[in-house]
């Protein structure tokens, strides 16, 4: 188990130099000055040639890239053109906000889904089940902004029980609002997650082993409960590991609609802006995350199903 | 009480398919005596896995049952309510299945899946994790403390075939689901040994599932010959060997590998096709493949008493009616 781990985090170190190189090199294709876009059409010529130097633009790509590494190794990001702030800090200041509604988002949708998964192919083909097929499928067809204008809607325009805008102060008025984007987030996963589970239960229900537990007389709930269940959970720790990842790209829509501070918003403010080291740094921190949360669900796969622990 | 443990009377059980009934058991009767070794012989398709799962009541969603009974200890096991039936399975009935690598729950480890069968106990758990190391000790697994943290693919197919019995409560009704089938024929003997001695210690009865004739002719007292749902022959294990009463069991004996003597260039079979179990055929089941077939097979042979204890279903077992 110890030499899985390292093994995964290896590769997950591998991706995520391959992923910021990538970024780096798009990023510069991208048209457009960036210098002239940052200090406006009245800089003058000094201005301009000092920022360049300051941002090494002057020199070749693949030594931009090294000093980029460079800084990287020592946490350095790199500073915001406009505050001159610390990119670093800057980022970390807004991650929480998006972490904290895509984990509530996933968590519980995460719930709802298994169990409503569960129910149905513990009962399959039964009125129940045939209503958890039809709310599922409509849940999953149901894209997160548009869920998330009409929440807004009707939650906190009409019936003024949750807040529009911002991200609120506190632990309990950061919870408050973050009821509407988490629920705009997670309802399509619930979807989602309800038909994962039902289409992987119902396989492993017609196992050899599940025979096993019913010839022996266990009762159904257990057989359902802990037979069954911790084999059928096994794709939707993966599919939740790569969809925190995904989340935090698509968060930037919900961000946008309920005005939250976060990473979605400021990745896109950077980008209108030309802000390479913002861009740069908001980019490889998401990808880092995405990298992380993808090696946790293998690790806690491996955890759970003990014949990929022995495997690798 | 009588000394009959397991009577299966006119049993007939269909499937619901989307090209109609399937009717997987037909007419099926035969019983087990207490203490008694039955074997249930017959190709793949023929019905035994159906016949298992009804007696334990363990049928698919699609299963009809559509008459008949199936009566254990004299009580019909096919009107017991789902809660009866669970107090029945693992206790009274155990039942060994045949493929051993999808026996046990792969993510749980035998130490659990051996303690929670013992539901019915009220012991702690860990008097119940030392019954189970007990348990494995008792099938010739060595360092059972160690191995009870092991999970079901660290063991190899022959250990968790033995697990497997080991599992066994002392039931009065034991299936064995062709349990070599999936084995080689080294574990074969042992596993055939072990039912043996459990059949001595526990004194209960065994129905063994098997293709394998030498296995059967090696374990059973009485066995009974299943072709396309329906019984066919069925007596006393050394009566059907010497002198088998349906073309259907001549065949049978005759393809056994077991059984040719000389190395033959093309290995004996059955010619032609088990008969489309959901637009049957009218007269007898085997009659397209049987090479003595008559015109009075047209008609169905009822399975008919030829003396005490064997009974075959087959007009040539009555030569009067010919001229009839």
């Amino acid at each position: 188990m110890f030499i899985y781990t390292v093994k995964r985090f290896a590769l997950a170190g591998l991706i995520l130099i391959v992923a910021v190189t990538a970024m780096f090199l798009m990023i510069r294709a991208v048209p457009g000055d960036p210098v002239s876009i940052m200090l406006g059409p009245r800089a003058t010529p000094e201005l301009k040639a000092s920022l360049i130097a300051q941002m090494a633009l002057d020199q070749p790509i693949w030594k931009q890239l090294l000093i980029y590494y460079g800084g990287l190794l020592r946490g350095d990001l790199g500073i915001d053109v406009f505050s001159g702030r610390s990119v670093v800090e800057i980022v970390f200041q807004q991650l929480p906000y998006t972490l904290e509604m895509i984990t509530l988002s996933v968590l519980w949708s995460a719930a709802l889904g298994i169990a409503l998964g569960a129910y149905a192919a513990a009962h399959p083909n039964t009125m129940i089940d045939r209503i958890a097929a039809a709310v599922s499928v409509s849940f999953v067809a149901a894209p997160a902004f548009v869920v998330a204008l009409l929440a807004l809607l009707i939650f906190a325009v009409q019936l003024q029980w949750f807040p529009a805008i911002g991200a609120g102060e506190g632990f309990w008025g950061r919870l408050n609002h973050l009821v509407l984007p988490s629920f705009a987030i997670g309802l399509s996963w619930v979807g989602y997650i309800a038909r994962l589970v039902r289409a992987s239960m119902l396989e492993v229900l017609g196992e050899g082993h599940i025979r096993t537990a019913r010839a022996f007389g266990l009762s159904e709930r257990r057989i359902i409960m802990s037979y069954a269940l911790r084999i059928a959970i096994l794709p939707v720790v993966t599919v939740i590991g790569v969809g925190m990842g995904f989340l935090l790209s698509s968060a930037v829509f919900t961000e946008i609609v309920f005005a939250r501070p976060g990473i979605g918003k400021l990745v896109i403010d950077s980008i209108t802006t030309r802000n390479y080291p913002v861009v740069m740094g908001t980019v490889l921190v998401s990808t880092g995350l995405f990298v992380l949360s993808t090696a946790i669900a293998d690790l806690l796969n491996a955890l759970l199903d003990p014949r990929a622990r022995s495997a690798k | 009480m009588s000394d009959t443990l397991l009577e299966i009377d006119n049993l007939s059980v269909d499937y619901e398919t989307e090209r109609g009934d399937l009717k997987a058991l037909r007419d099926i009767s035969f019983d087990v005596q207490k203490g008694e070794i039955v074997g249930i012989v017959g190709e793949s398709g023929c019905g035994k896995s159906t016949l298992i799962s009804s007696i334990l009541r363990l049928t698919a969603p699609n299963t009809r049952f559509r008459h008949g009974e199936v009566r254990f200890k004299g009580d019909d096991i096919l009107t017991k309510t789902e809660r009866q039936m669970r107090d029945l399975r693992g206790s009274d009935i155990s039942i060994v299945f045949q493929d051993p690598m999808q026996t046990h729950n792969p993510v749980l480890s035998i130490g659990r899946q051996l303690v929670d069968i013992q539901h019915r106990s009220n012991a702690t758990k860990a008097q119940k994790l030392d019954i189970a190391a007990k348990m494995l000790a008792a099938v010739g697994i060595p360092d059972p403390q160690a191995r009870l943290k092991q999970y079901p693919h660290e063991f190899s197919g022959g250990m968790r075939q033995r697990i497997a019995m080991a599992l066994m409560s002392e039931p009065d009704l034991l299936i064995a689901d062709e349990p070599t089938t999936a084995l080689d024929a080294t574990l074969e003997v042992q596993i055939i040994e072990r039912l043996k001695e459990l059949q001595s210690e526990m004194n209960c009865a065994i129905l063994f599932i098997s293709n394998h004739l030498g296995v059967i002719a090696e374990l059973c007292d009485r066995v009974v010959v299943m072709y396309a749902g329906a019984v066919v022959e069925s007596g006393d294990v050394r009566e059907i060997f010497h002198d088998p009463k349906h073309p259907y069991t001549r065949r049978l004996i005759e393809c056994d590998p077991g059984h040719i003597k000389t190395r033959a260039r093309i290995l004996p079979t059955i010619p032609g096709e088990v008969p489309d179990l959901v637009n049957l055929p009218d007269g007898c089941i085997f009659r397209d493949r049987c090479e003595q077939a008559t015109e009075r097979c047209h008609q169905v042979p009822a399975l008919e008493k030829l003396k005490d204890g064997h009974f075959a279903a087959c007009w040539l077992n009555h030569p009067e009616e010919a001229t009839a």
